[in-house]
């Protein structure tokens, strides 16, 4: 049978199909006002959980008061420099690892070991070992975000591709040369995926280490919150971790579009 | 031919190449002139990309000796050019001379690519990607080219247009080049003399004294094809009478022979 096929829509309408966009801002909106409504008829109660509305007055006094910019700043200080030596230790570890077999042998062997360990159980022996000052909770983020980002560097490494590794070896590359431009950029995509992972586990760790004698930061409003059951004030602190999640992912995405514009992906999008 | 006590761009001596228990190459013969260009063929499997990895220096004989020049270049069938550098800096990479972008731009222009030299390998097409590459192989002045099926992957048009390019590239630049191919009919628009590699053995060597610039079905081609077909085991297909060559005689090979022998006999 003969089937006639038609030119479909112009080309500018067939790029833009019809977009359910919207949709993805209504839901969240639908659950915020279900909950909004299920504390004002009081079936949520204010103990159990605080409602929006209240929440979103103490999230304006504790701003006006510059309470919450106080804490945040401390943990973005703790998260800030635990990252900086994880991606200091991690990234120095998986280069060792990943461009000589000796360096394999004697560093991949132990971090394994170590990864699968829960970093909340180093919690009592970083205290015994690091007091409770700002020591032991930078030391949690480090030992938490090293293990992403050494396993990706170090993964990176490993599989760039062997054809041009070997092209670089034809035009006579030297080893520097080929680890600058070959086996780095080459990497460099999963080492990005590995900072994606280590700066979510940073902010994780983060809520542990700061509910432990703290005096400041996120973690600590938090804890102080919940002596005192305000449960407006604990929501607003997951709020401004969930805020701080976002952050940190439009700030990898934005690197990647930066450091990887040579991917197929991004080539076609950025004309 | 074979100026036999000329220098010799490329010397292969008794060279024996062993995989375990499978013998890949097994005492190959092989001198190649300055300038000379030579055709590889073979089946699957005969050993050809094993005696090109050995004078490309990827690889070492198990035995026997090979003297090739240091100034020596591969082009792969893959072009193996780095995503993450543009045209131009795929190119100058790693070349030791004074202003490397400007012979970069150079060696790019030379091969038609003076419009992409920004371009990122991932919007390059096939045929744009593997002149990038033969660029990247002539900027550095070879005095032996290696070509490993550089064209198998491109469309019977831009391999056409790929064949035109080197044949003027090796003219202008005359190094001795050892092209490894499927195609018997490249071979032979191509190359002055045409090896055939069996079992690790070059099973036989003809010399393809055609005028240059060559084309298809010219005076002594079809002889020189059977001569060729014959030799790397092809039999049964040159026969221009009423039976149609049998469809099931391609083999293992991708020797795309039996449409162009027909439009030959036509």
């Amino acid at each position: 049978m003969l089937q006639s096929i038609h030119p479909s829509a112009p080309a500018t309408t067939a790029v833009r199909r019809p977009s359910f966009a919207w949709l993805r801002v209504l839901s969240p909106l639908v659950l915020l006002a279900l909950w909004q409504i299920a504390s004002s008829t009081g079936l949520i109660s204010p103990r159990t959980l605080a409602a929006p509305s209240q929440v979103l007055a103490s999230f304006g006094s504790l701003l006006a008061s510059g309470e919450l910019e106080h804490h945040l700043l401390i943990s973005l200080g703790r998260a800030a420099r635990g990252l900086a030596f994880a991606i200091v230790l991690g990234g120095g570890l998986a280069l060792i690892a990943g461009l000589s077999r000796t360096g394999e042998y004697i560093i991949d062997a132990p971090i394994q070991m170590f990864r699968t360990l829960p970093v909340v159980a180093l919690v009592p022996l970083f205290i015994i070992w690091f007091g409770i000052g700002e020591l032991p909770k930078i030391a949690l983020v480090t030992v938490a975000a090293i293990f992403p980002i050494y396993l990706a560097l170090y993964a990176g490494i490993r599989g760039v591709d062997a054809n041009l590794i070997e092209l670089a070896g034809v035009i006579g590359l030297s080893r520097s040369a080929l680890i600058r431009h070959v086996i780095l950029p080459g990497a460099l995509p999963m080492a990005l995926v590995g900072l994606r992972y280590s700066l979510a586990i940073s902010l994780v760790i983060l809520v542990i280490a700061e509910q432990v004698n703290a005096t400041s930061g996120i973690g600590y409003l938090i804890s102080d919150a919940r002596d005192f059951m305000r449960t407006d004030v604990i929501v607003v602190g997951l709020l401004v971790y969930a805020l701080l999640g976002l952050t940190v992912d439009v700030l990898v995405r934005w690197l990647e579009r930066r450091l990887l514009a040579w991917r197929p992906s991004f080539v076609e999008a950025t004309p | 031919m074979k100026a036999s006590h000329e220098e010799q761009t490329v010397s292969v001596r008794a060279a024996t190449r062993r995989f375990g228990s499978t013998t890949a190459l097994d005492g190959v013969e092989l001198s190649i002139a300055p300038g000379e260009f030579v055709a590889l063929l073979g089946r699957s499997g005969s050993g050809k990309s094993t005696l090109l990895r050995l004078m490309a220096g990827l690889d070492s004989p198990t035995t026997g000796e090979v003297r090739v020049p240091q100034e020596r270049m591969v082009v792969f069938q893959e072009p193996r050019l780095l995503p993450w550098k543009t045209a131009i800096q795929n190119v100058s990479l790693g070349l030791a001379r004074d202003n490397p972008l400007e012979h970069a731009r150079a060696a790019l222009a030379e091969v038609g690519l003076e419009h992409r030299l920004h371009a990122y390998p991932s919007t390059l097409s096939g045929g744009e990607a593997q002149r990038t590459a033969l660029a990247r192989a002539l900027v550095r002045d070879p005095k032996l080219l290696l070509l490993d099926e550089p064209f198998a992957a491109l469309d019977a048009l831009t391999r056409i247009r790929m064949h035109r390019l080197i044949e003027a590239l090796w003219v202008r630049h005359n190094p001795a080049v050892l092209l490894i191919t499927h195609d018997v009919d490249e071979a032979l628009l191509l190359a002055d003399r045409a090896l055939v590699l069996d079992k690790g053995r070059i099973a036989a060597a003809i010399e393809v004294d055609l005028v240059r610039p060559r084309e298809l079905g010219q005076p002594g081609f079809l002889g020189l094809r059977k001569r060729l077909l014959s030799a790397i085991g092809v039999h049964d297909l040159a026969l221009p009478d009423e039976t149609p060559p049998a469809r099931s005689a391609p083999t293992e090979n991708t020797l795309s022979i039996v449409p162009a022998l027909r439009r030959q006999l036509a």
